[in-house]
Order: structure tokens, then C-alpha cells, then sequence
């Protein structure tokens, strides 16, 4: 259980070529014996599936980057370009087909049970035990990850106070709060279990802007006062400009730009005046948009 | 690095901490939802006494005096109820390990913590047991209230042996059952049911396996419920001595140290399978 490999004491994370395929669903056994026509998606959507056959679709594909220890690194893309994939290769809930990823030199295929020790992530939907209160579904975390009961309790209490959690909540089961709440205690209890590498997929989606702020000025606190280093997905292009050292943008499971947003500005921006991270995005995502049904223009991905 | 916190804890207390996890979570659980627990009592009370009046009413039923002792058969019908209501809540709530998990949304969040699978299976199965036992006991003392149980000559600790041993094997069924909502997410769940069912069905609960078609009594044979149900009766209604336990119990302990392991590493299997094919994110 006990992690004893050395860590790379620079590089928080090394993503090398990471792919990670999905097969679409066979039709149902009767449409097939039917021999009846899938309906496909529109085309340049998805690839095309024959009757009965998987076909692949690269989520990720061939994506490489680094983070250093300390950085907070954003990814960038459209919705179902495959971020959310990515954060759950490096959390040890999918395996890679191709590639690898390593965590402060750990590779994740090799010792899961090492990355894991060393790692926690945020999910765009709060998942909790719902009629479990805030204290409960902390505690029950917290142990997981080897924090004692009265470690536990004292550090939850603090940190939801941080993040304007009222007390009079705490005890309340967690379906009795809104969403923007339920997110805060997802965050609290990341932070609780002291992770070196912090994994948030759209961390602040669905809170209003003050606890926007509350959470970002603790993401930057985690990592100017406990050394850790964070991974973030958001589609909040401000966000991203406000707090992330680097970012990468995804588009179609592939890396598509990776720097610092004034770089990223830079690059695109023919003139004095900088564009905003915003335009880059659209800049670097937008020139597949598709024309659907000739009406509406959506991303693809 | 400020995440030394597991390597500070040694691997026993570490383990025992993350069982006892699962252990406090599930208490919780059932505390939260005290509403269905009072509801699944009664319906299990009820079902059980629904059951046992039959061989109160038999003579009723024939107009007749029946030419067997009823007393017999009620004490019969009771310890498979009992039996019964015991070991399937072993089986179901640790079938229900993913299930659960997959019905909260929390899933991702439970397989990515730094837990060993058996450590994790350790902490459902435990609760298993003392749910299983204590609502158990609860049913057994009021269905006392309504019919004279006779245990003058029962062997109590034999029964108890058995019942143990049987346990096990209970234990390693509900963890191959609970791969199912790993596999198929949306009906996985549904399919325990139908295992369950199938248990009820062939192992003798209300009657002996003898009156089954010879190809079920065949498959009886290799249900470790069958072997609990006979055990138990032979040392309740027989008062049975220690020794005559003893063929339930290794037949008990084989099943179980067969099921335990094969149930583990089926589990280890059916995960790595779903964290290949993405079946984790989704929540049936």
C-alpha cells in the first residue's frame, strides 16, 4: 500500500502520447437480425457505423504535454472534445490504449495504487452520497485517503468555513443544497485529503461569480502554501486567463495550442492590441464549425 | 510533499481506517434512509408470517386432522425464513457494493481512492453481516410473538457454526453478483435479482430439495443455502450434536474458500474491463 518510489521532483505530470478509443454501441440484437439501418450522425460528427460494427472514435488522441510541479496548467476546448477523458486517463479511471502518463515519474499503468495516493479530482457534478450530509460524505472521503476522524473533522471545518460554507448546513443532507453548494463541499473535499496533483474538470460551472472567486483564490492558495500542483478544465475563458500559468487547448481529442495565455494571444494577433483568451479559443476551435441542417452553426467534438 | 499522510500510517491501520470507511458510510446510509429500513422490516416480517401460517392453516385447508405435526412444520417454515432473510441480505447488500455506488454517482470517486479492492470488499461485506445479523434478530423475536417456538432441544451453537460457514460462501456469491452493474450498467442491478430469485427457488427455503424436478435438485446441490437450511434444521429441529455439523460445515468452508477468492479476482477483472471500455462514468 505504502508508496515507496521516488518522485521526479520537478515534473508533476508527463502525458505522452496519450490516446484513448471508444467503440459506439452495437444496435440492438433484434435491429440486427433485422438487418435494419442504423441512423447515423450527421457526417463529419462521428465516424460512420456499418450494421453490427464498432467503429473507434479517438477521444484523445496522441496528446502530449507536461506540467511542473507547482503550475497550474489549464485545458481548453469545446464541449466533447475530450477533457473530461483526459482528467480521467490521469485519475486512473480509464485505461490508455496508446501512450502514457506519468505523475512526478510514476507511470499511471504501472503503479495505479501509487498515483492514486498522490492525486484527487473535482468532476463537473458534484458526486455524493446525497442524503449523506456534508460532514458524512467528507469523513467517508478523508478516510478513503487515510485522514483520521478528528484530522478530518477539524480541516473540514475549516475549510468550508473558507469557502463561505454556512455551519448551519453541515449536518444537512447534501440534496437539500443547490448545486453551487454541493460543488463548494466537492471542492472542500479534494482539498481535504492534501493531493499533490490536483485534478478539476470545470471546478466552478454552475457557481455564482462570488463563489467563482472563493474557489480560484484557494486553488492558488493550495498551491502557493501546500506545493501542490493543479490540472483544470473549465470553458470560463476569464477563469482560465485569471489563474492558469499555461494552458493547452483540445479540440477533437487533439492538441491543438499549448503556452501561456500571452503567448497563445500573441500568436494569433496581428496588431498591438492583445485579443482576449476568448478569441483565441474561437480562433483555434471555431474554424471547424458545422453547418447544421443549414441553420445553426454548433462546434464539433 | 505534503502527501505523506498514507506513507505515514502503517498498512494495517491504514486498511482498517479505510474499512471502517465504508463501515461508517453505510451506517450513515441506513440512518438516512430509517424510512425503508421500517418499511423492509415489516415487509419481511409480514412475508415470513404470510409464510408460517400455512402450516397453521393446513388443517383448516383439509377439513381434517392432518397426519403431521404441525408444530414441526411451523418451526420448519420458520428457520427458513429466518435463514433465508439473513443470508440474502448478506447477498444483496454485498451485491449492492457498485450498485449503490452507480445510484449515487459516486462510483468514480470510491475506485479512484488509494484502495485496495479486498480492503474495499472487506468494509461491504462486513456490513453485510452485522446488517444481515441484527435485522435478523429483529425479525426472529417478533415473529416469536406470535407462534411457541420450542428450542429445548435445539443446538443452537451447531446451528450458529453452520450458519457462520455459511456465511462466507454467501459472501464470495455476492461479490461475483456484484460485477453484473460493473458490466452492464443500466441492467446489472436487475440481474442480482434474478440470481437472488434463483436461490430462493432451488435451495429448499419452504420445502426440501427433493420435491424439485431431478435437473433443479441437481443444481441445489451446489447452492451453499441448501447446505445452511439443512444444517440449521438438523441441529434445530433434530438438536443434531457438534459432530453432525461438521459435513455442513467443510462443505460450507470449501464453497466459500472457492467463491471468495474466484468473486475477488472476477471483481479485479470486471473493473479493469470497465475502466477500458469507459463503463465507470456511466451511471445506470
Amino acid at each position: 500500500m505504502l508508496a515507496k518510489r521516488p518522485l521526479d521532483p520537478q515534473q508533476a505530470l508527463v502525458v505522452d502520447a496519450i490516446t484513448k478509443y471508444f467503440h459506439l454501441p452495437k444496435p440492438p440484437l433484434w435491429k440486427r437480425l433485422l438487418g435494419a439501418k442504423e441512423t447515423l450522425p450527421a457526417p463529419g460528427m462521428l465516424p460512420q457505423v456499418k450494421n453490427g460494427a464498432k467503429e473507434p472514435i479517438a477521444a484523445v488522441d496522441h496528446v502530449s504535454f507536461s506540467v511542473a510541479r507547482g503550475e497550474i496548467f489549464g485545458v481548453l476546448g469545446p464541449n466533447g472534445s475530450g477533457k473530461s477523458t483526459l482528467i480521467r486517463l490521469i485519475s486512473t479511471l480509464l485505461k490508455a490504449d496508446k501512450g502514457s502518463a506519468k505523475v512526478f515519474g510514476i507511470d499511471i499503468a504501472e503503479d495505479e495504487m501509487a498515483v492514486k495516493q498522490l492525486i484527487s479530482r473535482v468532476s463537473v457534478d458534484a458526486a455524493f452520497f446525497k442524503k449523506l450530509s456534508p460532514m458524512e460524505n467528507l469523513l467517508y472521503g478523508a478516510r478513503l485517503y487515510g485522514v483520521t476522524g478528528p484530522q478530518a473533522t477539524v480541516k473540514a471545518y475549516e475549510i468550508m468555513g473558507r469557502l463561505g460554507l454556512k455551519r448551519s448546513t453541515y449536518a444537512e443532507p447534501m440534496e437539500e443544497m443547490s448545486r453551487g453548494m454541493q460543488q463548494k463541499v466537492a471542492i472542500a473535499r479534494a482539498f481535504l485529503t492534501s493531493p499533490i496533483l490536483l485534478l478539476l474538470d470545470e471546478p466552478t460551472t454552475g457557481l455564482d461569480p462570488r463563489s467563482k472567486r472563493d474557489v480560484r483564490a484557494f486553488i492558488e492558495e493550495l498551491r502557493d502554501s501546500h506545493d501542490a500542483t493543479i490540472l483544470i478544465t473549465t470553458h470560463d475563458m476569464e477563469e482560465a486567463d485569471l489563474i492558469c500559468d499555461r494552458v493547452a487547448v483540445i479540440h477533437n481529442g487533439k492538441l491543438v495550442a499549448t503556452g501561456t495565455p500571452e503567448e497563445l494571444k500573441r500568436s494569433i494577433s496581428n496588431s498591438d492590441e492583445l485579443p482576449t483568451l476568448e478569441d483565441v479559443f474561437i480562433h483555434l476551435t471555431g474554424e471547424q464549425l458545422i453547418d447544421v441542417d443549414g441553420a445553426n452553426a454548433s462546434l464539433a467534438g | 510533499m505534503p502527501n505523506n499522510r498514507i506513507r505515514g500510517l502503517s498498512s494495517v491501520r491504514l486498511h482498517a481506517l479505510q474499512t471502517y470507511a465504508f463501515l461508517a458510510r453505510n451506517w450513515h446510509l441506513t440512518r438516512r434512509y430509517w424510512g425503508w429500513e421500517v418499511v423492509w422490516f415489516f415487509y419481511s416480517l409480514t412475508s415470513g408470517l404470510s409464510v408460517v401460517f400455512i402450516a397453521q392453516g393446513a388443517e383448516a385447508l383439509t377439513g381434517e386432522a392432518v397426519g403431521f405435526d404441525v408444530q414441526y412444520l411451523t418451526m420448519y417454515l420458520i428457520i427458513g425464513t429466518l435463514v433465508w432473510r439473513y443470508l440474502s441480505a448478506i447477498f444483496i447488500l454485498t451485491s449492492e457494493v457498485i450498485a449503490w455506488e452507480r445510484w449515487e454517482g459516486t462510483i468514480e470517486y470510491t475506485l479512484m481512492a488509494p484502495v485496495r479492492r479486498w480492503v474495499h470488499l472487506v468494509g461491504q461485506t462486513a456490513y453485510s453481516l452485522t446488517y444481515g445479523l441484527i435485522s435478523t434478530l429483529l425479525i426472529g423475536v417478533a415473529m416469536a410473538l406470535f407462534f411457541k417456538l420450542d428450542l429445548s432441544d435445539a443446538n443452537l451453537i451447531g446451528a450458529g457454526a453452520v450458519i457462520l460457514a455459511g456465511s462466507l460462501s454467501l459472501v464470495g456469491i455476492g461479490i461475483l453478483a456484484s460485477i453484473l452493474p460493473l458490466l452492464y450498467p443500466e441492467r446489472g442491478a436487475q440481474m442480482t435479482n434474478v440470481v437472488e430469485a434463483s436461490f430462493l427457488l432451488i435451495s429448499g427455503v419452504y420445502y426440501p430439495i427433493s420435491v424439485l424436478p431431478d435437473w433443479m435438485e441437481t443444481i441445489a446441490q451446489f447452492s451453499p443455502v441448501t447446505y445452511v437450511l439443512n444444517g440449521t434444521r438438523a441441529a434445530i429441529l433434530d438438536g443434531a450434536p457438534l459432530a453432525d455439523m461438521q459435513q455442513y460445515v467443510v462443505s460450507l468452508l470449501a464453497l466459500g474458500i472457492v467463491t471468495l477468492p474466484l468473486g475477488l479476482r472476477a471483481f479485479i477483472a470486471a473493473e479493469n474491463y470497465a475502466k477500458r471500455t469507459g463503463k465507470l462514468k456511466r451511471v445506470g
